[in-house]
């Protein structure tokens, strides 16, 4: 046991130093704590509970079995693992691709296509999801330039209808991270000897054998970062579901997160079945990053 | 030699592009914030004179002022706690590691894949009867501490010499004495980096502050942009307006601290 009472001559340095790492951490494992682990359990609990307000009374596995027969919850599922699968692939190897650009020592502007490439990131998320919403509305100005330029005869309404609204939540989220991906990889080649390159290219390596051969085995470890970091946030997609589309046409696009929000704050309020498919949610992210680590693992 | 050239051509091409379409919605943005609706329908793609008419149905139809500060408010003070206990944490965990220490890492690690979708009900439910609906502390509790930014000093810490620390020791400096004089001096640029990622987040952060900020003069400036939405008309010239309003700070940010950003990534992708 240590003894916490201070002037004691047998405290010696190198365990007072041991303590003063303890106090140091303290705050923050305690908020970690308090604000994540333990709302956690508390959530695990109110899964199994049902009823409003303080008045709520143990209902076993119903929240679960309930939502299997809920409609609404698979869309917001097929919705969020639709979003995961069509856009991280795609914004990832873009920004794969525009690093390995932007990593040639020879390249003019290249501060200027970065920052310029960046920029998205520094927009909020309602911020450019209201601009996309606004950009591609009836009367939008993507419609206005498609019409001045004859490709298409009357405007498209692209919000209302299922196909076109989850291809503008997935080219508006494009637009948001790519550059925020890109960063990270930039990093990363900066930490490779920039002479690996030159050298295959003195061998006779062309620019796509070089990306595959060598930029995407040596960042192996930042994709599997960035890989993990897009999953965990598009499984947690809300403030573009909200303010793109509502959600709608109906729930056509609505996501998990969204309809979460729904049953909890919008509607008469069930805590224990929202807390129920907020854990589908972290039993997705778990799984997902265990599998992404495994692939990670694998492939050396 | 004319194909490497029409390689590197097509290269230049293609990150224009890029570059434009990046930049592109931003510049509309702010071209429709200066102009009528009615231009904005038609596709005006060059700054208007309708600025201050846009700027008056804005402050008519939501309170701009509460909403700026209260943003700005919630999100400094969340941005100076959190570098202070995270950086303290980070510094801890490595100056002063141990095998205990170590495990307490991993745990806390864990903590990134909790989903906030499955945290924020609980939380919900704590934080009213605890009285901190609407409320700074409100806002700023669930995040002041949160596990990247720990990882992100406690990577930096590993880069600072240990013979700084010994002679901090040796004039006679407390430990905390020692990170507050010559650890925070040292580390600019991740306290930079770790700025800008914090406050960007604070300021842009929608979930949390729309299921806690329930009075209307709490708000924040992305619920007040989302109000906007929420009518039958649109002005669409109005609502880029509020977007403006809203992206303003976080660029002006972005653009101070875009260098030591990158650094900062840098260091923490090491």
């Amino acid at each position: 046991m240590e003894d916490s009472k201070p002037k004691k001559k047998w405290l010696t340095l190198s365990r007072k130093h041991n303590l003063t790492g303890w106090v140091f951490l303290l705050p923050a494992v305690l908020l970690i704590v308090i604000m994540n682990f333990v709302p956690m359990v508390q959530a695990l609990i109110l899964s199994f509970k049902t009823g409003i307000g303080v008045n709520m009374t143990w209902a076993g596995l119903y929240n679960y079995t309930r939502m299997l027969k809920d409609a609404t919850f698979w869309t917001a599922l097929k919705n969020t693992f639709f979003y995961l699968i069509i856009q991280v692939p795609i914004m990832l190897v873009l920004a794969l691709i525009l690093a390995q650009m932007l990593n040639d020592k020879d390249l003019k502007f290249k501060g200027l296509f970065r920052t310029a490439i960046f920029l998205p990131c520094a927009t909020s998320l309602v911020s450019y999801a209201i601009v996309f919403r606004t950009l591609f509305a009836t009367d939008g100005f993507v419609n206005t330039v498609l019409m001045n330029l004859h490709i298409i005869d009357s405007a498209i309404n692209w919000l209302g209808k299922p196909g076109t609204a989850k291809f503008v939540i997935i080219i508006a989220l494009i637009w948001r991270w790519t550059g925020y991906n890109m960063v990270f990889y930039l990093s990363g080649l900066q930490n490779i000897d920039y002479t690996i390159y030159e050298a295959a290219r003195i061998d006779g390596a062309s620019a796509v054998q070089s990306f595959w051969r060598l930029t995407v085995p040596l960042l192996k470890p930042t994709i599997l970062l960035t890989t993990i970091m897009s999953t965990n946030g598009t499984l947690q997609l809300f403030d573009e579901s909200v303010n793109l589309t509502s959600g709608g046409p109906g729930n056509a696009t609505i996501t998990l997160s969204h309809y979460i929000y729904n049953i909890s704050f919008k509607f008469t309020p069930n805590f224990g079945y929202s807390a129920a498919m907020s854990y589908v949610i972290f039993i997705l992210v778990a799984i997902l990053a265990v599998l992404q680590m495994k692939v990670g693992d694998t492939r050396d | 030699m004319t194909k490497v050239r029409l390689k590197r051509a097509l290269k230049y091409l293609f990150l224009t592009i890029v570059s434009i379409i990046s930049v592109f919605p931003l510049y509309w943005m702010a071209c429709a914030a200066t102009n009528k609706s009615v231009d904005v329908i038609r596709g005006k793609l060059i700054p208007g004179t309708y600025l201050i008419e846009n700027f008056k149905n804005l402050i008519a139809n939501q309170n701009l002022g509460q909403a700026m500060i209260n943003s700005f408010k919630y999100s400094i003070t969340l941005t100076l706690l959190a570098l202070f206990v995270c950086s303290l944490a980070g510094y801890g965990f490595e100056i002063y590691h141990d095998k205990g220490k170590d495990t307490v890492m991993t745990i806390i690690l864990m903590a990134m894949m909790v989903p906030f979708a499955a945290t924020m009900i609980p939380l919900f439910r704590m934080f009213s009867s605890a009285g901190l609906l609407n409320t700074t502390l409100g806002f700023i509790l669930p995040t002041i501490s949160t596990p990247f930014l720990i990882m992100m000093f406690r990577q930096s810490a590993r880069s600072f010499p240990h013979e700084i620390i010994e002679a901090g020791r040796l004039d006679g400096m407390t430990e905390f004495g020692i990170f507050v004089k010559l650890f925070f001096p040292t580390m600019r640029s991740t306290y930079a980096a770790a700025m800008t990622i914090t406050f960007m987040n604070a300021w842009n952060n929608y979930l949390w502050p729309k299921v806690i900020m329930t009075k209307s003069d709490s708000i924040t400036m992305p619920m007040l942009i989302a109000n906007l939405i929420s009518g039958y008309v649109t002005d669409y010239g109005m609502l880029m307006l509020g977007v403006l309003f809203c992206t303003v700070p976080t660029i002006i940010i972005f653009f101070i601290l875009q260098k030591s950003f990158a650094e900062g990534i840098t260091g923490a992708v090491k």
